[in-house]
């Protein structure tokens, strides 16, 4: 019914109010408290390091040499001959060059061991978009996904927000590494039927975030029967799968189906992302591949919304179609990640703190449940505290994630100088030296 | 049999994301067989695509001059690492604050932007859908005047499920909002059941490429105050003013009536995009303009799901951060946007086709009523696929933009260079022409019965005249 002269409190969606842009969690509190005071080496070196931040800037200097010696990716070449013709390509069936440089990147990624058809590939503004998308597509409001815990803090807004979606988490443990089992899918399924709520899915992400773990093989087989018994889709968010230290210990959801032929394989998407691999998060670079034509179609229907800019399609076009760089690139992006890895693990077992086993990602997962006052996730949010301000770092409380057990924490690795990173290991040295010492 | 795949959404499955419609086949015809001066001069000249492609030349000039924008360098130092990292929704201070100079450059700087209430988003497209997602519940409704942007029907229900309550306008007026209108609207959401939330309006007006009258203006902020509703003023096109009376923003009305700290000021938010003005589609850059802030507030973290490229962010904040270039490019886009409106109104009149007087936009609100069979949306169609597929033009039918009389066609004018113009222009004379002979014919063959065909004729005009299809 349409009212008149409605007070100005309500003139607004109840999206728009709502609080579940999830913009008050720890997650986000902890870079305020960075933004207000960001560690510089020089001009702030007693500054808060920010540690909660899953960048990737280990590799910049392979990015910056390619593009110093094609600099036609970038300027359209000399008196810019594509310039036009690429300012009006609005397309969202999106570049072809793109997409085909797009789909032979996540080849080589997986090894050579899964094909991608670059027909197959929807283009969208980052993987925040993909997933969205995705959720409009495979759920309607009040249905749920189910994400196994810990989970990237964003999703509960990427997901759920504007979808009006749900999201059914799936608990995992310590006791075997926070691997997901299908009792614990089973769980969650009745758990959502006992809520009357609808499952649409599952989505994993893979390598994890936060856990810095690929999914064993098995495991995924495991979840990809439960999803067939359930006939609900699967989304693997593989947007680490170049940030695996290992190529041979990640195993994406597009073998497996690959390895039974395709079939029933219309329930699986698969979501990527330049964001992590290449450290190119600014640039929005972001894509659903999915071996169901009618989510394609209407995928790239709704990437209207979100299209890639096409100046940066052309940039990754040129850079991602020369195999010998991306081959190189993926290498040696592997290398160094691990190094940093190794790094941090060593810095922090001297300091006596242990963390998950990792083999991926730019995080470790790291276990301060000894430390904690009570094992409670109020605990883990005083602990938290006083590392932002006592220790200066920001890192992220395992409660954010939705971690079951309190006292664990992700922390970033790859976002800053070697320097910075021994710095950072320093003062939680320290800072545990200090604790035994209190205690005694 | 065991259960199919069926567990997509209603949304997915459901035909709001409208490309079934004919303004999307259209293009389809197009696809198929699209002309090309050389390669295929006998092809289906592309008029339903509103793009502007008059002023690369003065982007490719100063790109060639400032080789730094596109290739990551600030003073000759790389910023690369900088701007692949930036994914701040709050955008490239940088570019927010030319975007905003550059805005106010196009109103003659008669009103300023704040540049902290400015939202980027990945194309005008992003901007409109945010702002349903803001400011309206699913099963709410917006108004908009008809005839409008086909693109609508998607972008502002598809995902939101916010339904749009058409504004009839008509030629009798030169299709001008009345507020006999806008109460009729208002009165049939409420016949529907549907709250409303507020009114959007084109201005310019795509498709009729006229710029809203100051009485309109201040029409629709009575009304909206009035009914305690928003008004988004979509002005995409506000670049393309080139002839009198000028571009008047929804700004400078509030600024006039001095609603600076009254309710209706909140209420109010503009759309702009860099896609029409300066040509850039594919660059994705629209913004969200709005005196709200909790608004702002939303939209800006709903942008994360449509960010503007930090590479495109940061090229376009040294193009428009050059006042030299911007200055120019404003005044002589318009000078060779008026040169080519006036190409293809005189070479319709011509053809003994008139179009709606316009002074803006890429595009000629065109009426072929005369041509019609009969005064019929079926009549519509038919002349519509004739063209298609008879004179090899692609162009809109009004009732693809749900406009209430059969007949009006938006024919573009700036996606093709001259000669493409002056081939389309002398196809649709030669049409015209046959048209005329056949029906000159038909004329004399049937003059003993014309009395009485006409009075046959008039009765069926009644009986046909169909309510625009919903597409």
């Amino acid at each position: 019914m349409a009212m008149e002269n409605e007070l100005p409190s309500v003139v607004l969606s109840k999206v728009a109010v709502s609080e579940t842009h999830g913009e008050d969690s720890p997650y986000f509190a902890g870079w305020k408290a960075y933004d207000e005071n960001p560690y510089d080496e020089s001009s702030n070196p007693s500054g808060v390091i920010q540690m909660g931040l899953a960048e990737n800037q280990v590799s910049f200097d392979m990015l910056e040499d390619y593009l110093g010696q094609h600099s036609e990716a970038s300027i359209w070449g000399k008196g810019s001959p594509g310039f036009r013709e690429n300012a009006l390509f609005q397309d969202y069936h999106g570049l072809k060059s793109f997409r085909q440089a797009m789909a032979g990147f996540m080849e080589q990624i997986r090894g050579g061991r899964a094909k991608f058809d670059p027909d197959r590939l929807v283009l969208t503004a980052g993987a925040t978009a993909a997933n969205e998308l995705l959720t409009f597509i495979l759920a309607n409001p009040g249905d749920a996904l189910l994400v196994p815990t810990p989970y990237y803090p964003g999703f509960d807004r990427d997901l759920r927000w504007r979808t009006g979606a749900k999201i059914v988490p799936v608990h995992t443990e310590s006791s075997n590494n926070f691997q997901v089992t299908t009792q614990a899918l089973e769980d969650a399924y009745e758990r959502a039927v006992a809520m009357n709520i609808n499952v649409r899915g599952v989505l994993l992400t893979n390598p994890s975030n936060p856990l810095g773990a690929t999914i064993h093989r098995s495991v995924l087989e495991d979840i990809l029967d439960f999803s067939t018994r359930k006939n609900i889709h699967l989304v693997s968010d593989e947007i680490y799968s170049g940030s695996t230290f290992y190529s041979s210990e990640f195993t994406s959801i597009a073998e497996i189906l690959e390895a039974r032929g395709y079939k029933d394989s219309e329930r699986v998407h698969i979501v990527y992302s330049l964001s992590k691999d290449l450290g190119l998060p600014g640039f929005r670079v972001g894509t659903i591949y999915s071996y169901n034509d009618k989510v394609v179609t209407t995928a790239r229907r709704m990437s209207s919304f979100t299209l890639i800019s096409s100046q940066t399609q052309h940039l990754l076009a040129s850079m991602l179609s020369d195999k010998k760089f991306t081959e190189s690139y993926i290498k040696t992006n592997r290398e160094r990640l691990r190094k940093r890895y190794e790094m941090i693990i060593q810095g922090l077992r001297n300091a006596g703190i242990e963390c998950s086993k990792g083999n991926a990602g730019l995080f470790c997962w790291m276990n301060l449940s000894p430390l904690l006052e009570t094992r409670t996730r109020e605990g883990e949010v005083a602990l938290w505290k006083s590392i932002l301000h006592e220790v200066k770092l920001n890192i992220s409380p395992g409660s954010s994630c939705h971690c079951s057990e309190p006292g664990w924490f992700r922390v970033c690795f790859a976002n800053m100088s070697e320097e910075t990173l021994e710095v950072a290991l320093k003062r939680i040295h320290n800072f545990m030296e200090q604790r035994k010492t209190a205690s005694v | 049999m065991h259960t199919k795949m069926r567990l997509l959404s209603r949304k997915a499955t459901c035909n709001t994301h409208g490309q079934d419609s004919s303004y999307f086949l259209g293009w389809q015809e197009y696809e198929k067989n699209p002309y090309d001066e050389v390669k295929n001069p006998t092809g289906i000249i592309q008029m339903g695509l509103a793009e502007n492609q008059l002023s690369f030349d003065l982007l490719e000039s100063w790109l060639a001059s400032n080789p730094d924008a596109a290739g990551f360098k600030k003073g000759g130092q790389s910023i690369f690492r900088e701007l692949a990292l930036f994914q701040d929704y709050h955008g490239l201070p940088d570019f927010k604050k030319a975007l905003v100079e550059f805005m106010a450059e196009i109103r003659g700087n008669k009103v300023s932007f704040d540049q902290s209430k400015i939202v980027l988003t990945a194309g005008a497209t992003s901007a409109n859908e945010t702002l349903m997602f803001c400011l309206a519940e699913p099963g709410e409704a917006f108004l908009l005047p008809t005839p409008y942007y086909p693109g609508f029907d998607r972008d502002l229900k598809w995902r939101t499920g916010v339904e749009i309550v058409p504004i009839q306008c008509t030629s009798s007026n030169d299709f001008q909002i009345t507020s006999s209108a806008l109460e009729e609207a208002f009165h049939e959401a409420r016949r529907r059941k549907l709250r409303v939330k507020g009114v959007l309006v084109t201005n310019p007006s795509n498709p009729l490429g006229t710029t809203m009258t100051r009485n309109e203006l201040n029409l629709l902020l009575s009304f909206v105050t009035e009914k305690g509703i928003h008004l988004i003023s979509d002005e995409i096109y506000s670049g393309t003013v080139f002839s009198s009376p000028g571009f008047v923003s929804i700004l400078e009305v509030l600024k006039d009536r001095k609603c600076e700290n009254s309710q209706v000021w909140d209420r109010v938010h503009i759309v702009y995009s860099l896609s029409k003005d300066l040509g850039l589609p594919g660059f994705r850059v629209g913004a969200i303009y709005s005196n709200d802030d909790t608004v702002v507030s939303a939209a800006t973290k709903m942008s994360s799901f449509g960010l503007v490229s930090s590479q495109t962010q940061y090229l376009l904040s040294a193009l428009l951060s050059d006042k030299k270039f911007t200055r120019n490019y404003i005044s002589e886009n318009k000078k060779r946007l008026k040169q080519r409106q006036t190409l293809l109104v005189k070479g319709l009149e011509k053809a003994g086709i008139s179009c709606l007087e316009s002074n803006a936009g890429l595009f000629c609100w065109v009426n072929m009523k005369h041509l019609l069979s009969s005064n019929t949306f079926t009549a519509e169609m038919e002349l519509w696929k004739k063209i298609v597929h008879e004179v090899k033009l692609n162009i809109s039918p009004g009732s693809s933009c749900h406009c209430t009389e059969p007949g009006w066609f938006r024919v573009c004018f700036a996606n093709m260079s001259e000669e493409t113009l002056n081939l389309a222009i002398q196809r649709l004379k030669s049409f015209v022409e046959s048209m005329n002979s056949q029906s000159h014919h038909q004329m004399l063959k049937s003059s003993r019965r014309k009395s009485l065909a006409k009075w046959v004729f008039r009765l069926s005009f009644d009986h046909d005249h169909r309510e625009p299809e919903e597409r």
